[in-house]
């Protein structure tokens, strides 16, 4: 699922820049590492929706070309992200993991717990 | 008073660092001696240079020196190389203007390097918007204009560099990049204008060819490559189809001098199953030809009608004079993405049908009608709620890289693809600004080999005047993805291989007479230039944007072959060994 944060206070929806989109996904919290599974909420898990790779969106979820599993695909240049171990990359040409958004329940409501741990956005030459 | 001290220490120290850095820079510097370009310089060049994207206004993608040639290149051997430092697909033709040389990369850099030495004058780098996503990270390579360099980028402008220092001029925005409107051509400079053509037909463009005023990047005139409302054409569109239709038009055209007349190709119909737009959907897939002066369209051919199958026609077709049952032809060449090799005739007024027959296998057409419209096979084209199976793939017979034409040997050099088949079920999919709209899903979209298939990438040699193919050289683990160039030595270079080959062919008889194993695979340009009396070839090593989507493609088939093709750019430099 993608989704946008949305400020508590004033209700404004952070939809201003694509850098801000999210993906979420509810997952068996026996299948996430220890590292991911402190940042979920009941298996659910958020991840920036920008391939570190050219920063395309990420839109699919689907098997993996290299495995069994189900993974998050960017589609322009097939990156594969695993987001049971902390979205690492599995395939393609995508430098690094997308940036991990850790969440927790707050009030009763599924909320953002923290800044995105990780670079969002796509690579740029040095 | 301790802290002011040690705080004006640490200035002082900064300082010495920094004069340290200016001078580090010094050692590069600003070109001496740059070579203005003119009309008469790009109308007529010298055999040592090559200033536009296929060195002529022809396109033939011909150099006329021969030191190099069929007895001597098993001698040519590296004199320097230069790292980009960058990924991705590095597709520009190294661009020679007595002794300077431009590379352009991925990520939006040009390099000014000395062409003899490999020594680097300056490298402008462009500062890419963060939010900037790239579906083709690529560049094609710059125009030149006087003592101007311009680069077409990926966030959708057109920059123009001072050619001594590298330094900005100019910088107008053409389109908006979140629309997911983008440039990787070389512009094409045609008597002062820089003219470009905007990419996007996977994100529901509508296609343009715009032209600027070399000297201060004021826009001139912009064409639409899909006709707008009372303009001729748009009846070929219902409803609103057309604004969003495709016709992207990112290759650089050629240029005819004597009529005053740019051919440019235009891309594919979108999205892609031609059941989302009915109508034969002018121009997508087609060339025209415009007046430089002012953007209008004085003909067109249309080289398949609906386009269903991502058939972009970009590649601009070659001006050739054929010799056709006893008369002189003025005639286009194109090997299309639609696996037919076109030719046609151009006159003033018109584009005519001429010939046409398929260069790889198609079962997409039953044949090409007597006004030169492709007869499709409706069981192999694209529907709603169906998969659909096509050959060739997506990719095409020919994707972009260019074909040459030697006028010494009469012969058309095509780096075609064979035995690669594609398929999807198409969707209706409402259009999302900014993010892919293929009319499929993304990873629906298959590359299958065909069951036993020897061989996938071919070079060919075609005799466009009798349509014989004269000899084929078949790369049994690898697809071709690069551009041809051919030379008066009677060699045909090429990379394009997942090997990481450069090899050089006998341009009459197709035999392999030298390779050389590079850095990465090359999806690059060959070309040739001279300084004080050497020959020499350059090309740019560097895997990557679709070469590595068919490789991905080529690794789910199981045929023993894998993906692991090494990125990063490199730019290599060969000579004969003295
Ligand atoms: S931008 Fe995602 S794989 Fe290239």
């Amino acid at each position: 699922m993608h989704a946008w944060p949305k400020d508590p206070n004033t209700s404004v929806v952070r939809s201003a820049s694509r850098l801000n989109e999210i993906l979420i996904i509810r997952l068996d919290p026996a299948e996430l590492d220890e590292k991911t599974r402190a940042r979920a909420v009941d298996g659910i898990i958020a991840y920036s929706a920008i391939c570190s790779h050219a920063g395309c969106p990420v839109t699919a979820w689907v098997k993996s070309d290299v495995g069994d599993k189900e993974v998050f695909k960017c589609m322009c240049h097939n990156s594969e992200y695993d987001p049971r171990s902390g979205a690492q990359v599995v395939f393609g040409p995508a430098p690094r993991r997308l940036a991990a958004l850790p969440l927790a329940l707050a009030d009763g409501s599924l909320s953002v717990a923290g800044n995105f741990m990780g670079k969002v956005g796509g690579a740029q030459p040095g | 008073m301790k802290t002011s001290m040690t705080r004006k220490q640490w200035l002082l120290s900064g300082i010495v660092a920094f004069t340290c850095l200016a001078s580090t820079a010094a050692m590069s510097g600003p070109i001496e001696n740059y070579s203005p370009v003119t009309a008469q310089r790009l109308e007529n060049p010298e055999p040592s240079n090559w200033m536009l994207y296929r060195r002529t206004y022809d396109g033939h993608g011909y150099s006329p020196l021969d030191q190099i040639n069929t007895s001597n290149v098993k001698n040519l051997t590296p004199v320097w190389t230069f790292a980009t430092g960058v990924v991705e697909g590095h597709q520009a033709p190294p661009i020679v203007n007595n002794g300077a040389m431009f590379v352009t990369t991925p990520m939006g850099q040009v390099i000014a390097l000395n062409a003899k030495t490999g020594d680097e004058y300056w490298r402008y780098k462009r500062q890419l918007p963060d939010d900037l996503f790239q579906l083709h990270p690529t560049n094609r390579g710059v125009g030149l204009w006087e003592d101007k360099l311009f680069l077409a980028t990926t966030d959708d402008h057109v920059v123009a560099l001072e050619a001594k220092t590298g330094k900005v001029v100019w910088d107008t925005k053409v389109q908006d990049y979140r629309k997911g409107q983008y440039m990787t051509l070389m512009p094409l400079i045609v008597d002062g204008k820089v003219i470009v053509g905007g990419s996007g037909g996977e994100f529901g463009v509508r296609g343009y060819i715009a032209a600027f005023d070399a000297k201060d990047g004021k826009e001139l005139w912009r064409t639409y490559t899909i006709p707008g409302e009372g303009e001729p054409g748009h009846d070929t569109w219902q409803g609103d189809d057309w604004k969003n239709g495709g016709g992207s038009a990112w290759m650089t055209g050629n240029y005819d001098k004597e009529t005053r007349t740019i051919y440019w190709g235009v891309g594919n119909a979108a999205p892609w199953p031609g059941e989302t737009h009915p109508g034969d959907n002018l121009y997508t897939a087609s060339v025209l030809a415009l007046d430089p002066d002012t953007g209008k369209i004085k003909a067109y051919h249309q080289y398949h009608q609906n386009d269903s199958w991502d058939w972009d026609e970009v590649e601009a077709p070659m001006l050739i004079d054929l010799q056709r049952n006893g008369r002189t032809i003025k005639s286009l060449v194109h090997p299309g993405r639609d696996a037919i090799f076109w030719v046609l005739e151009r006159t003033p007024t018109k584009i005519n049908y001429v010939a046409g027959w398929p260069f790889v296998f198609t079962d997409v057409w039953k044949g090409i009608d007597e006004t030169g419209k492709p007869i499709v096979d409706p069981a192999h084209k694209p529907v709603i709620g169906k998969r659909v199976e096509f050959c060739p793939s997506l990719w095409g017979g020919k994707d972009w890289p260019s074909a040459a034409y030697s006028q010494r040997t009469g012969l058309v050099y095509v780096p075609a693809n064979e035995n690669f088949c594609g398929g999807f079920t198409g969707e209706k999919v409402p259009l999302k600004p900014g993010e892919l709209w293929l009319g499929t899903k993304p990873e629906d979209i298959g590359l299958k080999t065909k069951p036993g298939a020897d061989h996938f990438g071919e070079l060919q040699a075609w005799d466009p005047s009798t349509g014989k193919k004269v000899w084929q050289h078949n790369f049994p683990k690898s697809q071709l993805f690069g551009s041809v160039t051919a030379t008066a030595g009677d060699l045909v270079f090429v990379g394009g291989t997942n090997d990481r080959n450069f090899r050089a062919f006998h341009a009459k008889t197709g035999e392999l007479l030298w390779e050389q194993k590079t850095n990465s695979g090359i999806v690059g340009m060959p070309v040739s230039y001279e300084i004080d009396g050497t020959q020499y070839i350059a090309i740019q090593s560097g895997w990557g944007v679709d070469a590595q989507r068919i490789q991905d493609a080529l690794v789910t088939n199981n045929i023993g072959i894998e993906a692991n093709v090494p990125q990063g750019g490199v730019v290599w430099v060969f000579a004969l060994k003295k």
